[in-house]
């Protein structure tokens, strides 16, 4: 049973040591020159104008929160979909159910305003 | 043991390369497209022994040497780890998620029936759901470390679209996991093999239309590829989540864009098109509908099997560089709306509406 997961082993191996060469060529490499205007921020020509740690707007935590409540949804239709032919009518008409609640839920947030202005 | 470690090594090793090979042919597609789209030649002047290449010697060997020779600098304020932590994250994932995808059927060699897959797994789909996801990381990373307060917009902005097509994704992949009832490629794959009526190949696009117009609409938004790619803004924010990163880092970035266009290809190919079958190829031959036989090799008919993977692949990349340079970028909220308000309802749709059909028919 784990034996099958020795090739996707061998895989992670493979491509963290090609990423790591990438990463360590870089070092080696290209010439390291700095100047104090190579550190700032790159804002087109002017002078950087302020920290980057400064608030954003929180509609992007709204919609993560969304998507980790439809994520939960398309996670629970994956095991149903692959057996549903077992489960006949009986089963769609549970996971129907289990779909209409929360398209539902989607149907309140839409016309709540929760996915304007994104 | 060893040998299966040796087996898969080699197979592994063989389509990391197969990739970096598409990533490089991807990019100069998006030049030569580009520039003939566009009435103009594009790039042509670098050449090898007086071997131009129409441009391939520019994008393959003249591009990275370039990336790999700049300074890597690092801007003031940020955690250097970080800086150099994003780009990996970004690029590891994408790598390890087009290895799951099956290129041949098996290979009969030295007494072993080699599975012609780098990760032969029994729920190849999620995981490579999975790795896709993960390369999310990468780009709130890359924001987050750059401290440049438009990078980190770009990057916030990048990963929520991200999230929202992952949606639309996971759903249109969920009515073709119920049209063949397994999560496994290779056994995808091979269920196209079979003949519709005798004569017509049962590709996957023939039982699910629509979910391969969501695929590709929310694969190429997932990608954050033109006319989706609000997040990287060429022409607005200059390079967006990637702006603070130079030299070997910037090559990653842009590596792991084609890549993932070579993924979104790859899984177009195996779930819709058929992957590496040929129609009327089965392991001994060609059987026309006619009754008209052709014997073939064995290693005939896996190279030929191998070559109509990648000539599927490459013009699935083709495609989406071809709709890159067609359609103008859609704003932030028209693209948000189209996620949640589209692509979202209409998957969910479609899964409900196959589960119908396919009962029905079975009953």
């Amino acid at each position: 049973m784990a034996e099958q997961y020795l090739p996707a082993l061998v895989t992670f191996c493979l491509a963290g040591g090609l990423v790591a060469t990438f990463a360590v060529l870089g070092k080696l490499l290209g010439p390291q020159r700095s100047t104090p205007l190579k550190g700032d921020a790159f804002e087109c020509g002017n002078p950087p104008s302020g920290s980057a740690r400064e608030r954003f707007p929180v509609r992007f935590y709204l919609t993560a929160i969304l998507f980790i409540v439809f994520d939960v949804e398309v996670v629970f239709l994956y095991p149903w979909a692959v057996v549903f032919r077992q489960l006949g009518w009986f089963g769609f008409a549970e996971m129907l159910v289990f779909v209409a609640v929360l398209a539902i839920a989607l149907l309140y947030v839409w016309k709540k305003g929760a996915l304007e202005w994104e | 043991m060893w040998v299966e470690i040796g087996i898969a090594a080699i197979k592994t090793g063989a389509i990391l390369g197969v990739v970096m090979a598409l990533a490089g042919v991807f990019g100069w597609f998006e030049r030569k497209v580009s520039a003939y789209m566009q009435d103009r030649v594009g790039a042509n002047r670098c050449s090898v022994f007086g071997f131009a290449g129409a441009g391939l010697i520019n994008t393959i060997m003249a591009d990275p040497l370039k990336f790999a020779t700049k300074e890597d600098f690092v801007p003031a304020g940020v955690d250097r780890l970080l800086h150099t932590l994003a780009p990996c994250v970004n690029f590891f994932p994408v790598l390890v998620a087009f290895a799951a995808i099956p290129f041949g059927d098996v290979l009969e060699a030295g007494g072993r029936s080699i599975n012609l897959q780098a990760v032969p797994l029994n729920v190849g789909v999620l995981y490579i759901l999975a790795m896709v996801s993960l390369s999310v990381y990468g780009v709130v990373l890359g924001g987050w470390a750059s401290n440049n307060r438009f990078s980190l917009l770009g990057g916030i902005r990048g990963s929520a679209q991200m999230i929202s097509y992952e949606l639309a994704m996971g759903l249109s992949i969920v009515a073709m996991v119920m049209t063949y009832g397994t999560l496994d490629l290779q056994t995808m794959v091979r269920a196209q093999g079979h003949l519709i009526g005798g004569w017509l190949p049962a590709w996957g696009v023939l039982y699910q239309p629509l979910a391969f117009l969501l695929f590709l609409t929310a694969g190429m938004a997932e990608t954050k590829r033109s006319p989706f790619d609000l997040p990287e803004g060429e022409s607005e924010l200059v390079a967006g989540y990637f702006i603070e990163f130079s030299g070997v880092k910037y090559l990653m970035f842009f590596m792991t864009d084609f890549i993932e266009v070579a993924v979104v290809a790859g899984l177009l190919t195996t779930m819709f098109f058929g992957g590496w079958q040929v129609p009327y190829l089965m392991r001994d031959g060609f059987h026309f509908p006619l009754g008209v036989t052709v014997a073939l090799p064995h290693l005939l008919v896996v190279a030929l099997q191998i070559v109509s993977f990648l000539l599927k692949v490459v013009f699935f990349g083709w495609l989406q560089c071809l709709i890159r340079w067609t359609l103008p970028r859609i704003r932030y909220d028209q693209l948000m709306g189209l996620g949640w308000k589209g692509l979202l309802p209409v998957s969910l749709a479609n899964v409900l509406a196959t589960a119908v059909v396919i009962l029905a028919w079975q009953a």
